[in-house]
C-alpha cells in the first residue's frame, strides 16, 4: 500500500518538494474519499482544508439566488482544490460538489498555516506553487467572462 | 499543404450549382449542408481545412469550411453558425433546394507532414468543423500516427457538435478525447473551464506532437501559448485565421494579412510564419 508520503510526493502539486518539507506536510494530511453527489464543502463556510485531488472529479459550483447553479470550474485528477485556507478570513467562496467518485488527501488547513507560520521557506516553497495556479485560474475566469465563443459583434 | 485545387478549365469565379442532400442541425444556432452536385457531376476532391464558397441566391456569398463527407459518404458537408444575413439564409435551405458552390479554395492541415508523429487538435466552438476532415484523415491512417488527442471546448454542453462521434474516435481508434465548457449546470458530468486546462489531462510527447488548433482567435493564442509552455515547438503548431474574405483567389486584397492573403495562403497557417501578425485586431 502507498504512504500517505509518496502518495503526495507523486502528486504534481508536490513534484520536487525536499523530503524535510514533504514530511511536515504529511503530517497535516489524511485521505478522504467523496461520493458522486456528494458535497465537499460549502460557499461561505469555515475553510479549513487544502484538498489534493488523486482522482475523480470536482465542480465548483455558485448558486445565484432564485436560480439554478452553476458550476464555473471543475479540478480533477492532479490537481488542487481550494487556497481558501490560506487567506484571510478563510471562508470558502464556492460549494464544492464531487461528479463523479473521487478520491483526495486532504490537508488541514489550519496546521499548514501553523507550519508556513513557523517555517518561512515552507511557506514561499507551497506559495510558488500555488501562485501560478492562482494566476492561471484567474485568465481562464478573463478568458470565460470574455465569452470567446459567442457571436463577435 | 496544398494550394488552390479547382480542375482546370474552371472559371474560380464562377459558382457550380449544388443540391441539398441532407440538413442536419446540429444545435440550437448551428447546421450542417451536406450538398452534392447538382446534375451529378464528380465528387469534389478537397484537402481536410479547405473552404467552398457558399451561395444563397439573391442575398450573397460566405466563405465556409468543408467539415465532411464522413466516411463512407459522398456528400460535401458544410457545418454553419447562423450568426447574420447570408448564414441565416443558409439556414432556410431545405433538402432538395440549391445553391451556389465555389471552391475548394485555401491551405490544408498537415496530414502528410504529422505522420510518425503525436497529434493534438484542438477546437473551440464551430472551430470543430474545419478539424473534423482532419480527424477523419488521421483516423483512415490511424497506425501512421502515434497519439491522437481532441480536446474541444464550447460555451455550454448544448454547443457541443458531433457528440455522437466523440465514442467512436475514443473507442475504435483510442483517440483521447476531453471536452470542456466555459458554464454548465448541474446536469453537466463533464470538465468546466477553458480548453487551455484540458492540455494537462492528456498525454503526449511535446517535442513529437504536431498541433492543428482553430478556433476564436483568443482561444487560439492562449492555445498556442499553453503548448508552447509545454514544449511543443513553434513549427509544429497551426492556427487558422479567418479575417473576412471576398474573392477566395487572392484577387481583390480584401482578406490580406501582412504579406499573406487568408483566402489562398490560409485559412491554415504554420503558426511561426504568422507570429508577427497573430493578434493583430484588424488588417
Ligand atoms: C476561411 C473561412 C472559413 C470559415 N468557415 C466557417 C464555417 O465552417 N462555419 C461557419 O459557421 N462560419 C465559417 N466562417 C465564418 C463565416 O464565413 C461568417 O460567419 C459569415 O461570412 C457571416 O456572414 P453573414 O452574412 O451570415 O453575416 P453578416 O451579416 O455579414 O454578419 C453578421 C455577424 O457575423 C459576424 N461575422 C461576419 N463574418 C465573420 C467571420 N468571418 N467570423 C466570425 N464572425 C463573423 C459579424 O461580425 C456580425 O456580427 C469562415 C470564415 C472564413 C474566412
Amino acid at each position: 500500500m502507498k504512504t500517505l508520503e509518496s502518495i503526495l510526493a507523486n502528486h504534481p502539486f508536490f513534484a520536487n518538494l525536499k523530503a524535510e518539507y514533504l514530511a511536515l506536510v504529511t503530517g497535516c494530511a489524511s485521505n478522504v474519499r467523496f461520493e458522486a453527489g456528494q458535497f465537499i464543502h460549502r460557499q461561505d463556510e469555515e475553510a479549513d482544508s487544502f484538498y489534493i485531488i488523486r482522482e475523480g472529479k470536482v465542480a465548483l459550483e455558485i448558486c445565484p439566488p432564485g436560480k439554478k447553479a452553476i458550476t464555473v470550474q471543475t479540478v480533477s485528477d492532479g490537481e488542487i482544490l481550494g487556497w481558501a485556507w490560506l487567506v484571510p478570513p478563510y471562508h470558502w467562496q464556492f460549494d464544492a460538489q464531487a461528479v463523479e467518485l473521487t478520491r483526495a488527501i486532504v490537508l488541514d488547513g489550519k496546521c499548514l498555516r501553523n507550519k508556513c507560520g513557523e517555517d518561512h521557506t515552507l511557506g514561499y516553497e507551497l506559495l510558488s506553487r500555488l501562485l501560478p495556479i492562482i494566476g492561471q485560474t484567474m485568465e481562464a475566469t478573463r478568458l470565460q467572462l470574455l465569452d470567446i465563443y459567442g457571436v463577435q459583434r | 499543404m496544398a494550394g488552390q485545387m479547382q480542375p482546370p478549365g474552371v472559371n474560380p469565379m464562377i459558382p457550380q450549382t449544388y443540391r441539398v442532400n441532407k440538413f442536419i442541425r446540429e444545435t440550437h444556432d448551428t447546421f450542417s449542408l451536406d450538398v452534392v452536385p447538382k446534375g451529378g457531376t464528380e465528387p469534389m476532391v478537397f484537402q481536410p481545412g479547405q473552404f467552398n464558397m457558399l451561395y444563397a441566391f439573391g442575398v450573397g456569398e460566405v466563405p465556409i469550411s468543408i467539415s465532411g463527407p464522413k466516411p463512407g459518404t459522398q456528400g460535401m458537408i458544410h457545418t454553419i453558425r447562423d450568426v447574420g444575413v447570408v448564414t441565416r439564409a443558409l439556414h432556410h435551405l431545405k433538402k432538395g433546394q440549391t445553391l451556389g458552390l465555389r471552391g475548394p479554395f485555401g491551405s490544408s492541415w498537415p496530414i502528410e507532414e504529422s505522420k510518425g508523429q503525436d497529434v493534438v487538435i484542438m477546437a473551440g466552438g464551430i472551430g470543430l468543423a474545419p478539424l473534423r476532415p482532419a480527424l477523419y484523415a488521421l483516423l483512415e491512417q490511424r497506425d501512421q500516427y502515434g497519439e491522437i488527442v481532441l480536446l474541444y471546448g464550447v460555451r455550454n454542453p448544448e454547443d457541443l457538435l458531433f457528440t455522437k462521434e466523440f465514442e467512436t474516435w475514443r473507442g475504435k481508434y483510442g483517440v483521447q478525447v476531453k471536452l470542456t465548457v466555459d458554464t454548465a449546470d448541474r446536469e453537466w458530468r463533464g470538465n468546466v473551464g477553458v480548453v487551455n486546462t484540458l492540455i494537462q489531462r492528456v498525454t503526449f510527447d511535446p517535442l513529437n506532437t504536431v498541433a492543428m488548433i482553430c478556433g476564436p482567435e483568443v482561444m487560439m493564442r492562449f492555445a498556442v501559448s499553453e503548448l508552447k509552455r509545454y514544449g511543443v515547438p513553434e513549427q509544429q503548431l497551426y492556427v487558422t485565421l479567418e479575417r473576412n474574405l471576398k474573392c477566395a483567389v487572392g484577387f481583390c486584397g480584401h482578406c490580406q494579412f501582412g504579406p499573406a492573403f487568408i483566402c489562398k495562403d490560409g485559412a491554415v497557417f504554420r503558426y511561426d510564419k504568422v507570429k508577427p501578425f497573430f493578434g493583430i485586431r484588424e488588417i
